[in-house]
């Protein structure tokens, strides 16, 4: 699957959620799926600062394409970050860098992606995106 | 006995109106739901009385004060100086001269920290500040301690959110040059003993500021009785607008402080080898300031006068007893913050939940409550917690109000544990 399949996908399961109160239920049950930073990786170098919430991401390769585990100590921000790992997590670097998110807007969860928000969503994007980066230029 | 709050929409009257009604802001759903503002602390709505006075303004007077000799900017100063009268009066300053216009208490307690400072402050001086302040009553004297060579020192506090006054009195050595405490705590909504703090700082001559930000909309503040040297609150906060604060000050020391900004209005005469400057209150004014927030002050006070601090006081504490009895009945609910006397805002934390959490649930349910810090990080390290939920009271919220944040309240905790 393509990451913009993937993301039309998630649109698509959410399109029947039509209270806000099931959608979150949806991000808390999705939450157990992330797949977890390992203890050692829990330190202040892989630590995306929420003001509120806290967010570690670690990235790794293999055969050429990122993967990521991460965790947060909020439930609503752990499924957050699971979504977007689901999303975005097995591809290859330049995959990532091309990628345009729009699932998290399609949803309904754009406030999440405000700079005033302070779960960390948004600086979890960017790093992503920098991991991206950082490993094609490395490549290339 | 029949509770006052059991008669809610009819508890007070303003202007021939239950005074909810006098709030629209109050009357609209978010998400869906019916809004349930409980977060006061950081900021009230604003009655219809602020809101239609701030459209009159500058439909009719606007203008600049103090300047103009034409009608309208004679208008504006009268009504601009009419409010300070009636915060004077509100606070029972002595004098009007004495209440100085601010952007707000964090602007109100950097004009001391820096003229103060600049003044009095000298290499192994200390600024003595409590365990529970806002930042805003933390960082201004950071600065000015670090600029000054001077070291800020910290009143401590137990495990229930009181201060500790024998460590008051102990840390209250020749070397400490003001005291700056707050009124109530923002965070725990503890009410401190301020007047005993003054009194014994005063024993040893030392000048205390009182942050009274969450103090004035609550209770009657009277700066005569509790004799503090500097009192600092924010518009805002009390059912007023934005951008005005105040800050009274004794004659005397206001006398003594240097002018804090320079420019228009506050100087007598300026050449460009010097400047008289200008007298109290106006030395402290420079610029145009926020003339429309300052006018329609007066509106929030009159709202505020009308209903009767006392009255105010008896609601709100009743609320607050039935929201604490209420939260009791909630499973893993733990309140951060038991102090004795308490007022305004209550914090907890729930086990197995993160604030964060909580809250963006509750907010999807309708109700407006803040997480987090609170602007109060060392609060949080003291208690060894990431943040809190905390849920905020004005006078015009509802004990239904209350019953529909602790059913939410529930309903997210089953979704989230
Ligand atoms: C106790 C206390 N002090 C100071 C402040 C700062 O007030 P302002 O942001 O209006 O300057 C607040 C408000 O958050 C407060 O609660």
């Amino acid at each position: 699957m393509t990451i913009n399949e993937k993301q039309d996908e998630l649109v698509d399961e959410f399109e029947f959620l039509i209270d806000w109160i099931d959608k979150y239920e949806y991000i808390i049950t999705s939450a157990k799926e992330l797949p977890i930073i390992d203890e050692k990786y829990k330190q202040d170098q892989y630590l995306i600062k929420g003001c509120q919430s806290r967010v570690w991401l670690y990235p790794e390769t293999r055969d050429g394409k990122i993967f990521f585990t991460a965790d947060s100590d909020a439930i609503i921000s752990k499924g957050l970050v699971n979504l977007v790992v689901q999303v975005l997590s097995g591809y290859t670097p330049a995959e990532i860098v091309g990628a345009d998110v729009y699932f998290i807007d399609r949803i309904g969860l754009k406030e999440h992606l405000s700079p005033t928000r302070s779960n960390g969503l948004l600086s979890m994007l960017k790093q992503i995106k920098l991991y991206a980066h950082a490993y094609n230029s490395l490549k290339a | 006995m029949e509770a006052i709050t059991d008669r809610v929409e009819t508890a007070f009257i303003y202007k021939g109106e239950p005074i909810r009604n006098q709030f629209p802001a109050l009357h609209q759903s978010v998400y869906g739901k019916p809004l349930v503002y409980f977060d006061n602390a950081a900021t009230t709505q604003k009655p219809n009385a602020v809101i239609e006075a701030i459209t009159a303004y500058y439909s009719t007077i606007n203008s600049n004060i103090h300047r103009g000799v034409h009608y309208l900017s004679q208008q504006a100063t009268d009504a601009y100086e009419v409010t300070r009268n009636s915060v004077a009066s509100f606070i029972n300053a002595p004098h009007s001269h004495e209440v100085i216009f601010t952007k707000g208490t964090t602007d109100g307690i950097n004009l001391i920290a820096d003229t103060f400072g600049y003044t009095y402050l000298n290499p192994g001086d200390s600024v003595l500040i409590s365990a529970m302040e806002h930042h805003s009553n933390i960082v201004p004297w950071q600065i000015i301690c670090g600029k000054r060579g001077a070291t800020l020192k910290v009143i401590p506090m137990d495990e229930s959110g009181e201060l500790l006054l024998d460590e008051f009195e102990r840390l209250l050595d020749d070397r400490v040059k003001i005291v700056a405490v707050t009124m109530v705590s923002n965070s725990l909504g503890t009410v401190n003993p301020v007047s005993e703090i003054i009194k014994i700082a005063h024993e040893n001559n030392i000048p205390v500021l009182v942050d009274a930000a969450q103090a004035v909309q609550h209770t009657k503040v009277d700066v005569q009785a509790m004799d503090c040297d500097f009192l600092v609150f924010s518009g805002h906060k009390m059912y007023g607008p934005t951008g005005i604060g105040i800050l009274y000050g004794k004659e005397e020391w206001l006398n003594k402080l240097p002018p804090y900004q320079g420019g228009g209005d506050m100087i007598k005469s300026v050449t460009f080898e010097g400047t008289e400057y200008n007298d109290l209150p106006f030395k402290f004014e420079a610029g145009t300031p926020n003339i429309e927030a300052a006018i329609t002050l007066n509106s929030a006070i009159d709202f505020i006068n009308e209903i009767g601090l006392e009255n105010i006081e008896r609601y709100e504490t009743e609320l607050y007893q039935y929201a604490l009895n209420q939260l009791l009945q909630v499973e893993g609910v733990r309140i951060i913050g038991t102090a004795a006397h308490r007022s305004g805002a209550i914090s907890m934390v729930v086990q197995g939940a993160h604030p964060y959490d909580i809250g963006v649930l509750l907010d999807k349910m309708g109700v407006a409550v803040r997480t987090g810090h609170h602007c109060t990080q060392p609060v949080m390290d003291f208690f060894e917690i990431p943040g809190t939920l905390r849920i905020s009271f004005a006078v015009y919220n509802t004990k239904q109000e209350i019953d529909v944040f602790i059913t939410s309240l529930k309903r997210a905790l089953t979704i989230l544990i």
